[in-house]
């Protein structure tokens, strides 16, 4: 089948996998896992197959117009390296972690509920990646976000439902701010295409709205990006969830909803002056330090490891915000790692409190000595994420720290280094409690490793932490660099999404 | 201009019972309200001096009408905060079967 | 909290027999004139959701809940989201995604606009029940927890 016709079929798959599963889940018992899994094999496989196939393409871009309409008097979808690179992160994601819910979830009722609302989230976030139109990107995060509140709040305890309110009024808020920025962009450009938004826009001259609709974006986006100030609600949220959707949230949602959107925003349509970048600096440095401080302190692992995700979307932030071509390339490139370890340590700490542990520090004790793919496999996520070669997370870290200090922004590098080395000791002590400790005996019989599909879910996510940093070779380079081209071009995304549409 | 204006002031009205308001009813009460006002502002920016309502039919012209986008982007709008109140309200019907109060100082098992 | 008669006064309970089905007419007109006049899915939807609120407020929860029960409301709501992504993917017949394929007839009549009158219906059923649904779920839990 032509790429072009794929498009439109990563959304379709996974929102008819949900809705079969509503209507037949309750007859057929196996029926959820079993569809959710075959719609998330499909929709993994193609996007693989379309970021390959997309070298091939003439500009490296494809715009898919619904319903035959060109732009701008129709809605379409930009498939570009970003969007590419997105898609590539989400179902991957996305693939592992439903392997690993297959065996987690059958500690809950009610399991039909969960696959649909997992299926939708997917389908709202591959249209968030796909989407050529301002409304279309707000209906989909919308759809990802609603779905989002429900699955924290799934196993319906006391603490999930506090996590799941504070997350959901906190949500609103920003959904609210982030419809008035386009309110007023409707208002001033009178087109709701990105592509047409980002002409008119580089051609009239107005001051005013253009600062006053990304201090309300930075606002909104912030807010579902978690950084620092708008990072209050994820300790809670990403604490209390079960384990697949805390790692779905932090490995795949903030970035998506959050970092994408922003800057999709920010450099593409509106063009930011480098007031408001270095703003988004200033943020992103605040939060890897503060962040790393305040993961220190925990007592619940789950919780320390919410705290070290607002630490690395810090870094993501600087990186991308230094606007110049290697500081954009480890920006995006640190964000391809942080999916793939931190849902890691997640799924690591998931399959603790499945065997038994709970999720406090003093009861896990010693729970790792019976477990050995848990143990180092998230010796392995630890070492990444703290910045260790030749793991991944060294490489991307080391090029933000270069980048910035090519700036001569000489005290963002040193908050980069300082929150590397927090990083590390946050982790250290996660490990120290749970896995070289001995255990109390009347606890010792409970441990015992996690099951096959869970095991198999978290070798490959340690396999690929192993494998990521060959992506720095010069064939498989093309892969992060053609998405910080598209940041790069900033506002010239209009004109050759419409050269791109007429074809 | 006043109108405009207007709607922001809504919209801070209903930031404030966000803000300030220590009942969940009433902080979701906060959340409709700033989404009302939302929609009222989208509304607004499509009208057209001396427009009529843009329905098409055998003896009218399509000049002179406002402009149909934003009432398209205010029903979409009006859908999804319906959901968003629906799961609200279900979350915080839960929230008291558990904790005994709608008092939102002291729900507060999680901390640090 | 005081036990509560089931449904109210005799007055309530023969005025909502009475325009129950004029409120569903009236919801449906909205519905399949949605391409020719204001309203549509959404707005046909909504008035056809408060038709069922009425009868169940005034003959009371448990016999609204006997007659449509949560699982009814539950497997329509998704029959009606299933039937719109249908009419979607009928666009790919033609071409390209949710394109319109049917023929566009002469304009302004009833049977007109292509698939527009399809979606709309299928937005009506799915929001139509799956409002009554919403409710009915606020109403069990409700019950439930007396």
């Amino acid at each position: 089948m032509k790429l072009i016709n794929i498009i439109p079929l990563l959304i379709i798959v996974p929102l008819a996998a949900a809705f079969l599963n509503s209507l037949f889940g309750r007859i057929i018992k196996r029926l959820g896992g079993a569809l959710a899994l075959v719609s998330v094999v499909i929709s993994c496989g193609f996007a693989v197959y379309a970021r390959i196939a997309l070298e091939a393409v003439p500009d490296k871009i494809l715009v898919y117009k619904i319903g035959g309409w060109v732009p701008p008097f129709g809605i379409c979808m930009v498939f570009d390296g970003l969007s590419s690179l997105m898609l590539v992160v989400i179902n991957l994601a996305a693939f592992f972690i439903m392997i690993y819910s297959l065996n987690y979830m059958e500690k809950y009722t009610d399991k039909t509920k969960f696959y649909t609302l997992f299926s939708l989230m997917v389908c709202g976030l591959n249209g968030v990646a796909l989407a050529g139109d301002l409304f279309n990107l707000f209906v989909f995060l919308e759809i990802a976000s609603i779905a989002s509140y429900a699955l924290v709040a799934f196993g319906t305890e006391a603490e999930e439902l506090e996590a799941a309110l504070k997350y959901a009024i906190m949500g609103a808020v920003a959904s609210s701010f982030i419809l008035i920025g386009i309110a007023f962009l409707y208002g001033f450009t009178s087109t709701l295409n990105m592509a047409d938004m980002a002409i008119v826009l580089s051609q009239k001259h107005n001051i005013w709205v253009v600062s006053f609709v990304s201090v309300l974006f930075i606002a909104g986006l912030g807010l579902k990006a978690a950084m620092i100030p708008f990072h209050a609600w994820l300790p809670d949220a990403h604490s209390s969830a079960p384990a697949p959707v805390s790692a779905m949230l932090s490995g795949v949602l903030i970035k998506t909803l959050g970092v994408y959107s922003l800057f999709r925003i920010l450099f593409n349509i509106i063009g930011a002056s480098d007031n408001y970048l270095g703003m988004l600096m200033f943020l992103g440095a605040v939060s890897i330090v503060v962040a790393g401080v305040l993961s220190l302190s925990q007592m619940n692992f789950k919780r320390l490891l919410a705290y070290s995700s607002i630490s690395q979307i810090g870094y993501i932030v600087l990186g991308i915000s230094l606007a110049t071509p290697l500081g954009i390339f480890g920006g995006l490139f640190h964000l391809f790692n942080h999916s793939i370890f931190k849902p890691l340590l997640f799924l690591n700490a998931g399959a603790i409190d499945y065997a038994g542990g709970g999720t406090d520090l003093d009861q896990a004790k010693g729970a790792g000595r019976f477990m050995p793919v848990t143990a180092k496999t998230n010796l392995i996520a630890s070492l990444s994420i703290s910045g260790i070669p030749p793991f991944n997370g060294f490489f991307s870290k080391l090029i933000i720290i270069i980048a910035c200090a090519q700036k001569a922004h000489f005290g963002y590098a040193l908050c980069a280094v300082i929150g590397s080395i927090f990083t590390l000791c946050a982790l250290m002590k996660m490990r120290k409690f749970i896995f070289t400790e001995d255990a109390e005996t009347e606890r010792k019989r409970a441990f015992k490793e996690v099951p096959f599909g869970m095991a198999f879910a978290m070798v490959c996510l340690a396999f690929l932490c192993l494998s990521a940093g060959l992506i720095l070779i010069p064939e498989l380079r093309v892969f992060i660099s053609d998405a910080a081209d598209v940041l790069l071009n900033g506002t010239g995304y209009g004109d050759i999404v419409m050269r791109a549409s007429l074809k | 201009m006043t109108l405009y204006l207007l709607c922001m002031v809504l919209f801070c009205i209903g930031l404030y019972g966000v803000l300030r308001k220590r009942n969940i009813v009433k902080i979701i009460i906060g959340i409709a309200i700033m989404s009302y006002s939302v929609n009222l502002f989208l509304v607004l920016l499509g009208y057209r001096f001396h427009g009529r309502a843009p329905i098409d039919a055998h003896d009218q012209t399509i000049t002179n009408m406002v402009d149909p986008i934003p009432q398209a982007i205010v029903m979409t709008s009006i859908v999804v905060g319906l959901a968003m109140m629906a799961l609200l309200i279900a979350i915080s019907i839960r929230i008291y079967e558990k904790y005994g109060t709608f008092d939102i100082t002291k729900i507060k098992k999680l901390k640090g | 909290m005081a036990q509560l008669k089931p449904g109210m006064s005799i007055i309530v309970q023969s005025i909502s027999r009475l325009t129950a089905g004029m409120i569903l007419v009236f919801g449906m007109h909205i519905i399949l004139h949605g391409h020719l006049s204001p309203g549509g899915g959404f707005a046909g939807g909504v008035i056809i959701a408060l038709a069922f609120v009425n009868l169940l407020i005034a003959f009371g929860a448990k016999t609204g809940i006997s007659r449509v029960s949560e699982n009814l409301a539950s497997n329509l709501e998704t029959v009606g989201a299933m039937m719109f992504l249908t009419v979607a993917l009928l666009g790919f017949l033609g071409g390209t995604f949710f394109l319109n394929i049917l023929s566009k007839g002469e304009a302004f009549s009833l049977f007109s606009a292509g698939t527009i009158p399809l979606s709309n219906i299928s937005i009506g059923l799915k929001v139509g029940v799956g409002l009554f649904a919403i409710f009915l779920a606020l109403v069990i839990l409700e019950k439930a927890r007396k």
